[in-house]
Order: C-alpha cells, then sequence, then structure tokens
C-alpha cells in the first residue's frame, strides 16, 4: 500500500540529494543539476498531496514551477556559458571576485 | 484729552528717521542729519502738545492704550503706552534735550565721513530711549532696554577703527548683559507672582493693583533683581567700570546717552515701576545705600581725573548715586527731579566739553588746556553755568533739585546724608578744579599742535549750548516739581539744609581756586595725597579685580568646560556611537565572502530556523 507518508518521505529523500548537492559539488553545471532535483523532489510533494487531496490546485502549481525551472535552466546555462568564455572555467569557488 | 495719534507719532518719528537715513541717505551729510533732526524736533513738538493735554485737568489725565501683539494660552504680550505725568515729564526731557544735541552733532560730526551712520544710530537710539519712556508693561520695556542697550553699543564703538573705542563698546555690552540677566530674572518672577493662570500680567496697572497680595519676601527678591536692571543701565556700584570707558565714543553721544537719557532710564524705571520697590523695606535700604556708596566714591575717583569727559562721567555716576539714593528714601519724585534737571546741565557739561575738545582739535586732556576763557568765551560761560548748576550753587536748577534729595536724606537717614553731602562738597571740588584748569589763567607752552589756531565753536554748536545753559539756570523755576508732584505740593525748602550745601559747595568752589586758580602744569594734588592717589589713579582697582577675576578664573572654568566639552561629549559619546556603526560594518562585512554556496548555506539555515520558529509558534 502506497502511502502519502510514502511519497513524502521520497520527495524528502531526492530534496535532501539535492540538496547535499547544491553545497559540495564545486562545478556550476553540478549545482544546476541539483537544483532541478530541489524542484523535482518539491513537485513530487504537489502532485502527492493533490492525488491525496483531490485538488487539482497542487498539479496546476507543478505546471508553474516547471514553467520556472525551464526559464531558470535558460539563465542558469547562459550565465555558465558567459562565466566560462570569461574564465575559462566553471568552478563555482573560482567566482570569489563579488566580495567586500 | 490727550489724543493717542500724537503719542504714536512722537513714538515712532525717530525710528521713521532711522529707516530713511539707513535706507537712502547714507550717502548725503546734509540730508541724514536734517532727516534725524526732523524726526526728533517732531517728538519733541508731538510731546509738547501732548503736555499740554496732560495738564488740562486736574488731576492730570493719564491715556493707556494696548495692541495685543504675542498671544498665548496664558501669556499675552501686548505693545502700548502709558502716559501719565512722569511719563510726559521723561519724555520731554529725553525729546527736548535730544533736539539739542542732535542740532550739535550736525556741527561737531560735520567732519566725519561716515556721520550719516551716527545719525541713524542716534536715531535709533531716540527711539529705543521713547520707547522705555512710554512702556506699559515690563516685555516691551525690556526690548526697549536692550535696544538702547544696543545702540549705545554701536554709538560707544562708533570710530570702531580705534581699538580702545570697540573694546569700550563691548565692555559696555558685557557689563549690562550681566546686569539684565538679573532684570529679566526679576521680571519673569513677578509675572509668576501676579496671579494664576491667564491672571498673569506684564502691565504696570495690572502688577501695581496685584502687588499688595504678595508675599514680601518675594517681592524683595523680585525688587532686588530688578534692581539689578538698575545697577547696570544707571552705571552703579559695583557695574559702574562700563561708563567711564564709554567715553571713547563722540562727544555728543556722551552727552545723550551717557549723561542725560539712556544711564537715567534706570532712575526711570525704578520711579515708575516704584509699586513694586515701595513695600519693601530692605529693598529700598539696599539701593538707598548702593547709591549714596556710589554718589561718595564716584566724587573722590574724579578728583584724580585728567580727562576732561571722564571728569563728567565720574560726575555723572555721582549724580545718578545721588537719584538712586533718592529713590531708595522713597522720593521717586525727588529723583525724577534731579534726573530732569541734570539732563540739562550734564547735557550742557558735555556738550561744552564736545566744544573744547572740537576747538582743540582733538585734545582731552585737561591740563594741556587752559585761557580758554578768552578764545571761547561762549562755551566757557555756558560751561560755568553748568558747572555752578551742578556744584547746586543757588539759584540755578541744580540747588533746588540736588537740595531736594538732601532734604530727604537729612529727614530720614542721617548717615546717608553725610554721604551725600560729602559727595556734593567733593563735587563742586573737582567741578571748580575742572572748571579752572579748563578755562581759567594762561594757555599752557605750546608744546602740542594748533594752539594758536584755538577758536570758538560755530553757532550750530553754540546755540544748543545756549538753550541748555538758559534750561539749567532756569530750570528750577519752570514748576517741574509741580507737575511732577501733580496735585500734592511740593515740601517747602528746608532752610537748614539749603543752607549747609549752599556752604560746602561755595566751600568746594574756593579750595578748588586755591589749588587750581593759578597755572599749573601738573597736579598739585599728585603731592598731597601720595599713596592714595596711586589708588585713585587705579579707579580703585575694580577693572584690575574684574581682569583678574576673568583670567584667573572664568576663563580657568572656561577653558576646563571646554575641554569637557570636546573630550568627554564629543569624543566619547557622540564619537563613541560613530565608531560602534564603523566598526560594526567593518567586522561584519567579511561575512561577505563572494562564495555563491557560503550564501546558500546561510540561507538554507536562515529557512531551517524560520520554519523551526514557526512550528513552535504554530
Amino acid at each position: 500500500m502506497i502511502t502519502l507518508g510514502s511519497y513524502l518521505i521520497l520527495s524528502g529523500i531526492i530534496f535532501s540529494i539535492g540538496l547535499l548537492g547544491v553545497m559540495t559539488s564545486r562545478s556550476t553545471l553540478k549545482i544546476l543539476l541539483s537544483l532541478e532535483l530541489l524542484l523535482a523532489a518539491s513537485n513530487l510533494s504537489f502532485v502527492a498531496f493533490s492525488k491525496f487531496n483531490g485538488d487539482y490546485t497542487g498539479q496546476l502549481i507543478v505546471f508553474f514551477v516547471i514553467l520556472v525551472a525551464a526559464a531558470e535552466v535558460a539563465i542558469g546555462l547562459a550565465i555558465i556559458v558567459v562565466m566560462y568564455r570569461h574564465l575559462s572555467t566553471i568552478q563555482a569557488d573560482e567566482l570569489r571576485t563579488m566580495k567586500w | 484729552m490727550v489724543n493717542p495719534q500724537l503719542v504714536w507719532i512722537a513714538f515712532f518719528a525717530p525710528l521713521v528717521a532711522c529707516i530713511l537715513i539707513t535706507f537712502f541717505l547714507l550717502k548725503s551729510k546734509l540730508l541724514s542729519s536734517l532727516t534725524a533732526i526732523a524726526g526728533i524736533l517732531t517728538s519733541f513738538v508731538c510731546s509738547c502738545l501732548v503736555f499740554t493735554q496732560i495738564f488740562q485737568s486736574n488731576p492730570p489725565n493719564e491715556l493707556q492704550q494696548s495692541l495685543s501683539w504675542i498671544h498665548f494660552d496664558a501669556l499675552t504680550i501686548n505693545f502700548g503706552f502709558l502716559m501719565n505725568p512722569l511719563a510726559i515729564m521723561m519724555l520731554l526731557v529725553v525729546t527736548g534735550v535730544g533736539s539739542a544735541i542732535f542740532i550739535y552733532s550736525r556741527g561737531y560730526m560735520e567732519e566725519d565721513p561716515s556721520s550719516p551712520r551716527f545719525f541713524a544710530y542716534l536715531s535709533l537710539f531716540a527711539f529705543s530711549m521713547i520707547g522705555i519712556v512710554l512702556s506699559n508693561n515690563f516685555i516691551q520695556l525690556f526690548m526697549f532696554w536692550e535696544l538702547v542697550g544696543l545702540s549705545s553699543y554701536l554709538l560707544i564703538g562708533f570710530w570702531y577703527a580705534k581699538p580702545s573705542a570697540a573694546d569700550a563698546g563691548v565692555k559696555a555690552f558685557i557689563v549690562n548683559r550681566l546686569s539684565d540677566f538679573g532684570f529679566l530674572c526679576g521680571i519673569i518672577l513677578l509675572w509668576s507672582l501676579s496671579g494664576v493662570g491667564a491672571n498673569r500680567s506684564f502691565q504696570f496697572t495690572d502688577l501695581a493693583a496685584v502687588i499688595p497680595g504678595i508675599d514680601p519676601h518675594l517681592l524683595t527678591i523680585t525688587a532686588l533683581l530688578l534692581f539689578c536692571g538698575v545697577i547696570g543701565k544707571s552705571a552703579q556700584i559695583p557695574l559702574h567700570v562700563w561708563l567711564i570707558d564709554a567715553m571713547e565714543g563722540p562727544t555728543p553721544v556722551s552727552a545723550l546717552i551717557h549723561a542725560a537719557t539712556m544711564v537715567a532710564a534706570g532712575i526711570y524705571l525704578l520711579a515708575r515701576t516704584f509699586f513694586v520697590f515701595e513695600p519693601s523695606m530692605t529693598a529700598l535700604t539696599f539701593i538707598a545705600y548702593t547709591g549714596a556708596i556710589t554718589a561718595l566714591m564716584a566724587a573722590i575717583l574724579a578728583v584724580a581725573e585728567n580727562d576732561i569727559k571722564r571728569i563728567l562721567a565720574y560726575s555723572t555716576l555721582s549724580q545718578l548715586g545721588l537719584m538712586v539714593m533718592a529713590l531708595g528714601l522713597k522720593g521717586p519724585m525727588q529723583g525724577m527731579y534731579h534726573l530732569t534737571t541734570h539732563a540739562f546741565f550734564k547735557a550742557l557739561l558735555f556738550l561744552g566739553a564736545g566744544s573744547v575738545i572740537y576747538g582743540l582739535h582733538h585734545e582731552q586732556n585737561i591740563w594741556k588746556m587752559g585761557g580758554l576763557l578768552k578764545k571761547m568765551p561762549i562755551t566757557a560761560i555756558t560751561f560755568l553755568v553748568g558747572t555752578l548748576a551742578l556744584c547746586g550753587i543757588p539759584p540755578l536748577s541744580g540747588f533746588w533739585s540736588k537740595d531736594g534729595i538732601l532734604a530727604l536724606a537729612y529727614e530720614n537717614n542721617t548717615v546717608l546724608y553725610v554721604i551725600a553731602a560729602a559727595a556734593s562738597g567733593l563735587t563742586a571740588f573737582y567741578m571748580g578744579r575742572l572748571f579752572f584748569v579748563v578755562f581759567w589763567g594762561n594757555a599752557p607752552v605750546a608744546h602740542g599742535k594748533n594752539h594758536h589756531e584755538t577758536h570758538e565753536s560755530p553757532a550750530v554748536m553754540t546755540l544748543p549750548l545756549i538753550f541748555l545753559a538758559i534750561l539749567s539756570a532756569i530750570g528750577g523755576y519752570i514748576g517741574i516739581p509741580h507737575y511732577l508732584f501733580s496735585q500734592q505740593e511740593p515740601e517747602a525748602l528746608n532752610m537748614t539744609v539749603a543752607a549747609i550745601s549752599s556752604i560746602i559747595a561755595v566751600l568746594g568752589l574756593v579750595f578748588a581756586f586755591m589749588l587750581y586758580g593759578k597755572r599749573n602744569t601738573q597736579d598739585p594734588l599728585i603731592a598731597k595725597l601720595g599713596g592714595f592717589y596711586t589708588a585713585l589713579q587705579n579707579k580703585f582697582y575694580f577693572d584690575a579685580v574684574y581682569t583678574w577675576y576673568v583670567d584667573q578664573v572664568q576663563q580657568r572654568v572656561a577653558i576646563f568646560l571646554s575641554q569637557f566639552e570636546k573630550e568627554i561629549i564629543v569624543r566619547l559619546c557622540i564619537g563613541g556611537i560613530t565608531n560602534l556603526a564603523r566598526n560594526g560594518g567593518k567586522t561584519l562585512r567579511y561575512l561577505q565572502s563572494g562564495l555563491v554556496q557560503f550564501y546558500a548555506l546561510i540561507f538554507i539555515l536562515g529557512a531551517v530556523i524560520l520554519f523551526l520558529f514557526l512550528s513552535k509558534t504554530l
């Protein structure tokens, strides 16, 4: 029997993996991928809640999130390309010029 | 009936003159002087008309008019005038003597390039002085009181390029500020005692009605605080020091402000608000002794002075002391009578001295003068009239008024009478000294320049002298006491006092003639008085003590306070707050590391904390 709890636990695991990826990976591409995981985890929760509550608002929000994620990826990749042109690297810790 | 329009015209005519000169006529010597003279003459003529209207009926008419000036909840300040016999007599003195001096200044200041400025100041002074005379409440009076202080400062320092004149102006201003602080405190105290809430008042007429209900001790304090103002303005001991230095100003200024009118404002204030002083014996006694000591001390100091104007300044001090003493002996009318005649003969003496100074090309040392009787006959004779009037030789005006004061002292307080009589004798002596040295004998050997050119002054200067000499001579007969005392008849002449004071005066003059009748190049008193003479020359060390106090005490306190302000307040308190902000910012900015993932970490931590916080509260 698959309960709401199972979905939420799966969602939590995916979210944690994404969070860990954002925190630990050096490569900006990996950070971007991990961000997608975060979004996917939240999408999963939304859909699960939607199904178990019989309310389609959650699924509606998921469409918006996918839309925003697409835009975010487009901008994120553009930034990475520009960064590569300027610094010849895509390592996040090389990008330290914007500080005090 | 009294016509209020006339009073307002008399009030504001000099101000109009002052404004016209300041804005349009600063380039023209002739027009500026004529405007100023027209202004003061307008006031004088209006005052004369008001005078006749006041004394049409018996008892004399009084008139009060007030415009609401400042109005808060519980505080109402009016701008108006209170016209009564006392005010009109003082107004006549101010505008009458003022007119003579304005006309005289036309001649005296002819050669000065900035004489239009002089006439503007003089008109401002006339306006302020009339304001003091007419004010019907304490706040308005105080405002004009400060305005005469200001015009006095401007006129003493008129020749501002001369350091001594500029310093003297500042000294006068500061000394008066000291006393006016007490005066203002007195005004506020009196106001707060005068009623409850909106009942309180600054108006003289209202205050006179509530005085009997006030606690006598508080009233004594109030009276003494008000007297502080008089001590400064009328140059009583110990704040007399400014008046002597004030002689740095042009001579007409000395005549008008520092002899005839402004310094008499203190006496006038005492007489006008006598209802405050009358119930308090303590205050009156203090006032009487202050006056008497001033009178005697100034008379002693005058003996050792060599500057013609400064001798007259000491004499003014001495006479002011006598007037204050008269007020302290419950004789406001005797005081005002002497004020009036004193205004005549002291203005005359100063203008005479000015004429001498003018004739001798700004020489003021009496030992470089001599034999001027032949060269400047009009000046000499009018000066003689003034001298005799001041000494109290009958039947000149000074005899009658001074005798009134002496009789008052004789009947009430023997100590005060002796002091006043001694001051009178000394007055005769130093005035005799002045007259004989300056006008008698022969001119000194001309080691100075220009002595052979000495000549009589022009008519524009001698005519005011003659006018004032006539007033000084007949001042005792034109019924001044009758108008001042209104219905009540003045007391008959006290023959004992009159005889004694006449004898003292004649003795003083004779003694002066014996010492100074023949030509001297140096004061024979120096040898006779010895060490005492040195004390006299140092003016009893008042200035030295004040200088010591300012340098050693006040200056040190001021430096300490200045350091306290710089170090404790600025550096520690105010600087501390800015340093806190600056150093806090310096430290915290290292959080901005530039590492995107670090920001993400902080962000997540923040989100977690927020989540925990919300889940707790929900």
